[in-house]
């Protein structure tokens, strides 16, 4: 059947047409919708773990009891989920394993722009690279069989345009496949030294099997033009860009298998053209291996490593054709930068801390990373899941050592406390820290789209669960409770107050915020009918609203506007006013 | 079938519908026979951010984007989003621009101007430019959410796919309960053009 899907789509499809058993992931920007649409098919058992070393892990344990399994993450994924990546290069699979990163140049939603093809060189695996939907498909489905051919596990590797574009796809049927037989093997299952040193040795004799399994793979293929000088080698959405630039007035080698690479093949198209271009997005990976091979190239000495590609950046390096120039503004119009929505529950916590003097506030990665920009201003670090913990720690103990009086605020959401905040929380408690640790509770993985978390009470399948209890964990990691401050964000009162006494403290304490995402469907029913709305006899202008930096408000035609459509009364405006000049209406 | 590609590039804020106007978009040029492509950003940008939908149709399509000075069609679902992504319209590509304002945050805290009379620097720099009232549209309608429907009617009547039935693709797109008003508001996008 033709349809058309987006990258994330058609991986999901290709896995439960592989007979996929079980697929697990920690939701991350590109690759959230991958196990989304997998969750939608019965015969996969599919999970949101609480991050990417306990998704791979799960994935792992399926796969060397038999069932074939698909682990999906994000790049920065792998890097939480290496651990395990790298051991099972030694393990390998008895059941398919498909390991999917989802990298993103030209960084859409991301702290960083790193080129994961290295990690299957690493890693000693092989590794897919599909340059549309189609490809998608087709990739995971082989990588399975590969994946179970090689005893090893397969590295998909996409990025944000494979994941997020549609294309034309042809679709079959599930074809099942029978869990395999397990039998107790702890030379090739228990990674202990004299077994992994035994492996270590089938490890490299693999990569020379796949280095030739490479060499006649479909998804390496040639395309010669006639009267054609220029050679292209190209990967991923490199070659779409790459074709579309040069069209039939240049040869190509596309590379779908991209490692090992195919030494030889590459060596032939390399003697049958006369100039030799090499399109990849990000680092010179397929660029570093044919200069090593002694062969000259143009790469990344005229194609940029920062950023995305486009085919106008290929002409141009290619062809020395310049860009269209379009039709300029003539004064670019401001920027729009993302923002927190109206209604959004950390605007409530973030603006008392704003206020705040002498304080640093370590952030982490989601929605709340937000409040780092203008009006509020609270957050001067993003490095990773977890760090706005634990990076707290280690500020407060150099903020000591130079004398300096501030107190440290670390910020992450529910998710990320689950996710790698609970051990830097551990930490704290142990190593006598007096910062504070704020988890900004919505219940829900709001960033990538509004996944569930252990604290949602629902798993992916949106089968009812235990839903994890934020204050008893951080009892349980030793804060004590008078030390710990549940509040609910809506009440700037109370949020301040929390604020405040934590700021006081003496020992590690902690503030828990409760207010659910502004953006679930139930809270927009509920608060369908709550709006807040601007009584203009009394509004003097003073802007004490617009400092909240919420979306709806705003000043038009010398009057202060509250968009009635983006409103969702959480009543911030009402509290901040001090003319009383804004009401509520639909109070529950 | 005209062999060559057709661009059109959805551009607007997070939240405007965008998404959803792309997807009927590219399901309908899919049941019509044409090879397309479509692409766009999740993620961050989505939480009130400048969006874009890049949507390609044609006998054999490559490229998931379109490179400025290439777009065939712009339809803007923001005002002040029309201006930023101008560079993309073709030499004698349409521009359709959805008479609406949204504020980003530099405006509303005073940081910055909202660019005055956009429409008039717009007709002049991309002759043919069609201001339409969606947002209006929609209102009268009975629901301002449906303005990405009344700009997708628009849109398909510029590329003179109005004569194609699009009404199986609508409704599968869309909630059963909101087909009526989808449809509606889609009838009425082609209506604000002339011609």
């Amino acid at each position: 059947m033709k349809v058309i899907l987006t990258g994330n789509e058609a991986v999901a499809r290709g896995a439960w047409e592989a007979g996929c058993h079980v697929a697990a992931a920690y939701p991350g920007t590109p690759s959230t919708e991958i196990l989304e649409n997998l969750g939608r098919f019965p015969e996969v058992s599919s999970e949101w773990s609480p991050n990417e070393k306990v998704a791979l892990e799960v994935a792992s344990g399926a796969s060397i009891a038999g069932a074939r399994a698909l682990c999906a993450m994000k790049h920065v994924g792998l890097n939480v989920a290496a651990d395990p990546f790298f051991t099972m290069s030694y393990i390998g699979v008895n059941g398919g394993l498909v390991v999917v990163t989802a990298d993103d140049p030209g960084l859409s939603s991301s702290q960083n722009e790193q080129d994961n093809r290295w990690y299957a060189l690493h890693a000693k695996v092989p590794m897919l690279e599909p340059s549309d939907s189609q490809e998608c498909l087709d990739f995971t489905r082989a990588a399975f069989d590969i994946s179970e051919r090689f005893d090893t596990p397969v590295l998909l590797r996409l990025t944000t345009r494979i994941c997020h574009s549609k294309s034309v796809v042809e679709t079959e049927e599930r074809v099942e496949s029978p869990v395999r037989e397990y039998g107790r093997n702890p030379a090739k299952n228990a990674m202990l030294p004299a077994f992994a040193r035994q492996k270590h040795y089938i490890v490299e004799k693999r990569l020379e099997d796949l280095r030739e399994f490479g060499e006649s793979s479909p998804f390496n293929s040639v395309t010669m033009a006639d009267g054609a000088e220029i050679g292209v080698i190209a990967s991923g959405v490199g070659y779409q860009y790459a074709r579309e630039a040069l069209g039939d007035g240049a040869n190509f080698l596309k590379i779908g298998f991209s490692w090992p690479l195919p030494r030889r093949r590459i060596r032939e198209f390399a003697s049958k053209v006369k100039t030799l271009w090499v399109v990849e997005e990000n680092d010179p990976f397929i660029e570093t291996e044919i200069r090593a091979m002694g062969i000259s190239c143009f790469g990344k000495d005229v194609l940029p490593v920062v950023d995305e590609l486009t085919p106008a950046i290929v002409a141009r390096a290619v062809l020395g054709k310049e860009p269209a120039p379009g039709r300029e503004g003539e004064v670019p119009p401001p920027n729009r930068p993302p923002l927190l929505c109206p209604g959004c529950p950390h605007r409530g916590l973030f603006f008392p801390l704003s206020k705040k003097k002498d304080v640093i506030v370590t952030g982490d990665i989601g929605c709340y990373g937000l409040g780092s920009m203008p009006p509020l201003n609270v957050g001067e670090t993003t490095i990773c899941m977890g760090a706005g913990f634990s990076a707290a720690i280690g500020f407060e103990k150099a903020n000591e050592k130079a004398g300096r009086n501030r107190k440290v605020f670390g910020i992450l959401g529910d998710s990320t406390f689950f996710h790698s905040g609970i051990t830097g929380l551990i930490d704290a408690v142990v190593n006598k820290s007096r910062s504070v640790f704020v988890i900004m509770d919505n219940r829900i993985t709001a960033m990538t789209g509004q996944q569930e978390n252990p604290g949602s009470g629902r798993t992916l399948s949106g089968e009812e669960t235990v839903a994890l209890d934020i204050p008893k964990i951080c009892g349980a990691c030793g804060v004590k409770d008078d030390n710990i401050h549940v509040v609910d964000p809506y009440d700037l009162k109370a949020s301040a107050e929390a604020v405040d006494r934590a700021w006081a403290a003496e020992e590690t304490s902690v503030i828990v915020t409760t207010r659910p995402c502004a953006l679930l469907k139930n809270v927009q029913k509920e608060r369908a009918g709550m709006k807040c709305f601007v009584d203009e006899e009394r509004c003097v202008l003073c802007g004490a609203c617009l400092k909240l930096g919420c979306p709806a408000i705003s000043k038009r035609d010398g009057r202060i506007v509250i968009d009635q459509e983006a409103c969702n009364g959480c009543g911030l405006c009402v509290q901040v006013c001090p003319k009383s000049a804004v009401g509520k209406k639909g109070e529950s | 079938m005209n062999t060559k590609t057709t661009n059109v590039l959805l551009v607007g804020v997070g939240g405007q519908g965008t998404i959803l106007a792309s997807k009927i978009l590219t399901e309908g040029l899919l049941s019509f026979g044409y090879d397309v492509k479509m692409s766009e950003i999740h993620g961050m940008a989505q939480r009130g951010g400048s969006v874009s939908t890049h949507v390609r149709y044609g006998e054999k399509v490559y490229s998931p984007v379109i490179c400025r000075g290439e777009a065939d069609v712009v339809v803007a679902f923001e005002k002040m989003e029309a201006l930023r992504w101008l560079p993309y319209l073709s030499a004698g590509g349409r521009l359709i621009v959805n008479n609406h304002e949204i504020f980003p945050m530099p405006v509303i805290l005073g940081q910055a101007e909202y660019p005055r009379e956009i429409e008039k620097y717009l007709s002049a720099s991309a002759p043919g430019t069609l201001v339409v009232e969606a947002a209006k549209t929609a209102d009268e309608l009975g629901n301002p959410r449906v303005m990405n429907m009344v700009l997708l009617g628009a849109v398909v009547k510029t590329l003179g796919l109005d004569g194609r039935d699009w009404g199986g693709t609508l409704r599968s797109c869309v909630p059963p309960g909101a087909v009526e008003i989808n449809e509606r508001a889609f009838a009425a996008g082609k209506t604000l053009l002339p011609g």
